[in-house]
């Protein structure tokens, strides 16, 4: 039966509380096995029956003794070294026992700090990913598609490792750059929810027995101790300097600390690797606006929140308004950032002498473009801050309280296909229309997943979903190319198990514009009826065979008279189908109505090919530079 | 006037050209240009039971996987109120291509269980197939079961489908046997209408670079004809089954040679998924065309002139035959040696 309890449960319940005589309960199960599985054939309806038979046979009462005589002790559902905040409000409701707590306890304005599903430790995974540094070539792939962060690469100087617990794994780094320094690839053996991800993107094979890789799945409870030792100790590593790190290279990029861990989502999520990828790169001066869904129910699913702060305290903010208004909330937090900064510039420069003209001209032209400079931007407005102690005037007291504002920060609007695409899709559109330099994240899974599998405008011809039983009849909207006909928006389409290098370069470009950009996020998902440990591995499929496009619309390229469209997915090796049988949400209708199902995946074909030749003659225009 | 025809499973065949189970008999409309192409009958693919069981517990994992565990989402996936999950499409084909063509229809079917080849062969004669074709593919690798087991199980499946069908039963099998001959004669003992000789089963191949083992199927090339038409020759007026020869048959000589061995049929795929299905045409005028060379009046007449029972060296079936033709070889090795050392010494 796998996973499936229900119907035995549902056995035990009857047995036990005999509502009903015995063979008549027994007797009704049976006939709803039969009425529930009989379509699904009569194999299926055998394993039901024998697993209400088994149930029968194997029933059998545990005594609860009068005393205790276990020695293994239950540990605390929030480890004591959790600050105390966390470990007696937090950890109290986590342990279900929240209505002891007193209103007084909680926050009076409803913010919640970050980083505190951290101290959960679920203990989830059968198996847990063991790292071989032997043959491993340090890619970084399997630390960029973990959806819960579980994986993470560190390089440091051998003298980190004194101390270190003796099954600490460490190797020499293999790249040029960071020669003489070690690199170690440390798994959360209690963090990690064994989804397998990660074994399935490693691109090495062992030479002497092929079935293994630099990184393969081991049964988590021999691991378990000596692990978390382990974890614990290469927490404390330091990080290394972000401002030599290349960032426009995965194997180089993916040793940034992600600030978004832990979270609720499903074992092979195929949205929050975009988001852990995001808190790498910006992290550390981000505010995230989040649209309801599943994103905000993992984002934000009291009494902890995935996303986290990095030693220095600093990481994103994040809220959940609503489900529509999710893009003009993100939009308001850029306009207000936007004042401020404009408010505190106005001060720097009417108390330029009292901090000094030099320091003054810095802080309002800095160009903030790398994180070197906005290193460099946070040190000057350190030393700001010191020059502004002890100066009382109504300036200087303002100037203290807006300060910050003067490092650039970077807005995120986030939210899946249902509330892009649909619900919010207006006020979207109105976000996308004003210019303003936002960034807007879709994680786009084709359907809304949070609440079951409802079918959006995202949902492509073919596919099954609620309110689509019969197969969605119209072809999945474009909202990229409508985005892309504003001309000044920044648009991308990627997916990051086809290409994850293109992933992260849609990323730093669409940061790096300053105005409106959308990154329309492939994300597999547990509502596609797929296998989600090949899930990443598996949009290979969905993009040679033109079902899911790659590529970049950006607007400075039409100011160099360049076409502004980038069509980085290749002509279409495979036709739809290959990519559709992979996925029950397709291939369940050629079971449930076989000739309709012949239909809608002709008619597929024939989206995934016009839309290609659409985009190739857009991508491949002559277009003129603007005039001067 | 050349007659082309023959019997084969009771059935009167326009000619001796049989198209074999294969993905040709997907298409309802690849049938009709079959039958077009000159075809005298079709096999149809095979029917898998393994295949639409894994196919229905598949369905039912994923329609359930990730269900009760998260209070808005108790499924991720709708409930059709009907699935077609057994082989509701395969026997619906069956039907469409007996009203879409006036050549017999075979079926052929590849199960797993006893079960499974009793139920499915009931339903695919109520479908209307003219005739069954048991394609007993079954490669064993398991040490601990032993040669004479195995043969008992290929018997039991032909036995069970002949006591539940009245249409005629095919049995396509491969040549793994100890004894061919001794199996052909059970076979026909235990009800078996025809001998297809032979299944190949597809042995994977090695992809060096990803290091995955990759399953491979090779179209049939010339050289696999000699082993239907060793057997074809060997079994001919030895068993009543008749004998359809499969494999290897690229061109009209092909098909000849089998016939004169002794085949009733000669079955044909790879030719017709490398060429084309009207290639058909071609190696019905082909054969045609020999016959009227070489003054034969009929496939009749030729049937079985060249077999074992019927040929002038009857031994070169056998083992006499291995001796002269490893001789042979030795005679091309050696003369090429002495054409290298009469170049070296130059």
């Amino acid at each position: 039966m796998g996973s499936r309890m229900n119907t035995i449960l549902q056995v035990c319940f009857f047995a036990i509380s005999k509502i009903l005589p015995g063979e008549e309960a027994i007797e009704a199960i049976r006939k709803s096995i039969r009425d529930t599985y009989g379509r699904k054939g009569e194999d299926i309806v055998q394993k039901n029956m024998q697993a209400v038979d088994e149930t029968l046979a194997h029933l059998f009462e545990v005594k609860v003794p009068t005393e205790l005589s276990s020695t293994i002790a239950m540990p605390p559902p929030f480890s004591l070294d959790a600050p105390a905040f966390e470990r007696d409000v937090l950890g109290v409701m986590y342990a279900g026992r929240g209505d002891e707590l007193p209103v007084s306890a909680f926050p009076i304005d409803g913010t919640f700090p970050t980083g505190t599903a951290k101290w959960e430790k679920r203990n989830l995974a059968l198996e847990i990913p063991a790292w071989d540094e032997k043959i491993c070539i340090q890619c970084g792939k399997c630390a960029m598609v973990c959806p819960h962060a579980v994986i993470r690469m560190k390089v440091y100087d051998s003298k980190e490792l004194v101390g270190a617990p003796a099954t600490f794994k460490s190797t020499e780094s293999r790249d040029k750059e960071w020669k003489g320094l070690k690199y170690t690839l440390q798994v959360a053996p209690e963090d990690c929810t064994g989804c397998g991800i990660c074994v399935e993107i490693c691109p090495v094979k062992n030479k002497s027995e092929a079935r293994l890789k630099a990184i393969n799945m081991v049964p988590q409870p021999p691991l378990r101790m000596p692990e978390r030792e382990n974890w614990d100790f290469f927490l404390k590593l330091p990080e290394h300097y972000r401002r030599d790190i290349k960032v426009n290279t995965i194997r180089q990029q993916q040793i940034q600390e992600p600030l978004f861990e832990f979270s609720g989502a499903c074992a092979g999520c195929g949205e929050t690797p975009y988001l852990k990828l995001m808190s790498q790169l910006f992290g550390d001066r981000s505010v995230i606006a989040n649209a309801t869904g599943c994103s905000s129910i993992y984002g934000g699913n009291l009494p902890t929140t995935p996303w986290s702060k990095n030693a220095e305290g600093r990481g994103p903010a994040w809220s959940n308004s609503l489900f529509e208004d999710n893009a003009e909330f993100g939009l308001g937090f850029r306009l207000s950032i936007d004042k401020q900064t404009e408010f505190a510039q106005e001060l720097v420069k009417r108390l330029s002498a009292a901090i000094g003209e030099e320091l003054a001209t810095a802080l309002v032209t800095a160009s903030q473009k790398d994180e070197a400079e906005i290193y460099e931007q946070r040190q000057r407005v350190d030393l700001l801050k010191e020059k502004l102690q002890g100066n009382n005037s109504p300036d200087a007291r303002q100037l203290l309280s807006v300060a910050d504002y003067l490092v650039k920060k970077s807005v995120w609007i986030v939210g899946g296909d249902g509330w892009a695409y649909d619900i919010g899709y207006g006020g979207l559109d109105h976000v996308l229309a004003s210019g303003r330099n936002v960034n807007v994240l879709v994680l786009d899974t084709e359907v809304y997943s949070n609440t079951g599998g409802q079918a959006s405008k995202s949902t492509p011809r073919g596919a099954v979903a609620k309110f689509a039983a019969g197969g969605k009849p119209g072809c999945k909207k474009d909202l990229g190319l409508m985005a892309m006909s504003y001309g000044n928006v920044y648009v991308a389409s990627v997916a990051m198990g086809a290409k994850d290098e293109h992933t992260l370069k849609a990323f730093l470009e669409a940061e790096a514009y300053n105005g409106p950009s959308l990154i329309i996020a492939y994300s597999h998902c547990i509502a596609h009826g797929i296998n989600m440990t090949t899930g990443m591995s598996d949009q290979k499929v969905a993009v040679e065979s033109g079902q899911w496009l790659l590529y970049r619309y950006h607007p400075e390229r039409a100011e160099q008279g360049e076409n502004p469209l980038i069509l980085d997915s290749r002509t279409p090796t495979r036709k739809v189908k290959d990519f559709m049988e992979m996925e029950t949400r397709f291939k369940m209708l050629t079971k449930s109505s076989p000739e309709h199902a012949q239909q809608l995946w002709r008619e597929a074909q024939q989206d995934a090919e016009s839309r290609f030749r659409l985009y190739e003659y857009l991508a491949q225009r002559k277009t003129e530079k603007a005039p001067v | 006037m050349i007659d082309l025809s023959t019997r084969y499973l009771g059935l009167k065949l326009r000619t001796p050209l049989v198209v074999s189970a294969s993905p040709l008999s997907h298409d309802l409309d690849n049938i009709r240009r079959l039958e077009e192409a000159g075809a005298s009958a079709v096999v149809l693919y095979s029917l898998f039971e393994e295949q639409l069981r894994q196919e229905r517990f598949e369905l039912e994992h994923h329609l359930t996987a990730g269900t009760d565990s998260f209070a808005e989402a108790a499924s991720f996936l709708p409930q059709p109120s009907e699935f077609h999950v057994g082989p509701e499409g395969y026997l619906k084909l069956i039907h469409q291509a007996k009203k879409a063509v006036s050549i017999p229809i075979i079926a052929s079917l590849n199960g797993t269980t006893v079960g499974g080849w009793t139920q499915y062969a009931q339903l695919i004669q109520q479908a209307g197939a003219d005739a069954l074709e048991c394609n007993i593919y079954f490669l064993a690798t398991d040490p601990d079961v032993e040669s004479a087991d195995i043969e008992r199980q290929y018997l039991e499946i032909v036995e069970a489908v002949k006591s539940v069908v009245s249409i005629p039963v095919a049995v396509k099998v491969s040549p793994f046997f100890s004894n061919m001959a001794n199996m052909a004669k059970r076979f026909d003992d235990a009800g078996a209408d025809a001998l297809v000789l032979f299944n190949r089963f597809y042995q994977p191949d090695i992809n060096l670079e990803e290091l995955e083992i990759e399953p491979n199927v090779l179209l049939s090339t010339a050289h696999e004809l000699r082993l239907p038409l060793t057997w074809v020759g060997i079994l001919y007026g030895r068993v009543r089954a008749n004998l359809a020869a499969t494999t290897g048959v690229q061109g009209p000589e092909d098909a000849i040679k089998l016939l004169m061995a002794g085949a009733d049929v000669t079955m044909l795929c790879s030719t017709l998924l490398r060429n084309g299905i009207h290639h058909l045409r071609h190696i019905e005028k082909g054969f045609v065309k020999w016959m009227e060379d070489h003054e034969y009046e009929s496939v009749e007449q030729m049937k079985g002139s060249m077999s074992q029972l019927r040929c002038p060296n009857p031994g070169a079936f056998e083992r006499a035959q291995y001796m002269k033709a490893v001789k042979s070889v030795q005679h091309v090795v050696l003369s090429s040696r002495e054409a290298w050392s009469v170049l070296n010494r130059q």
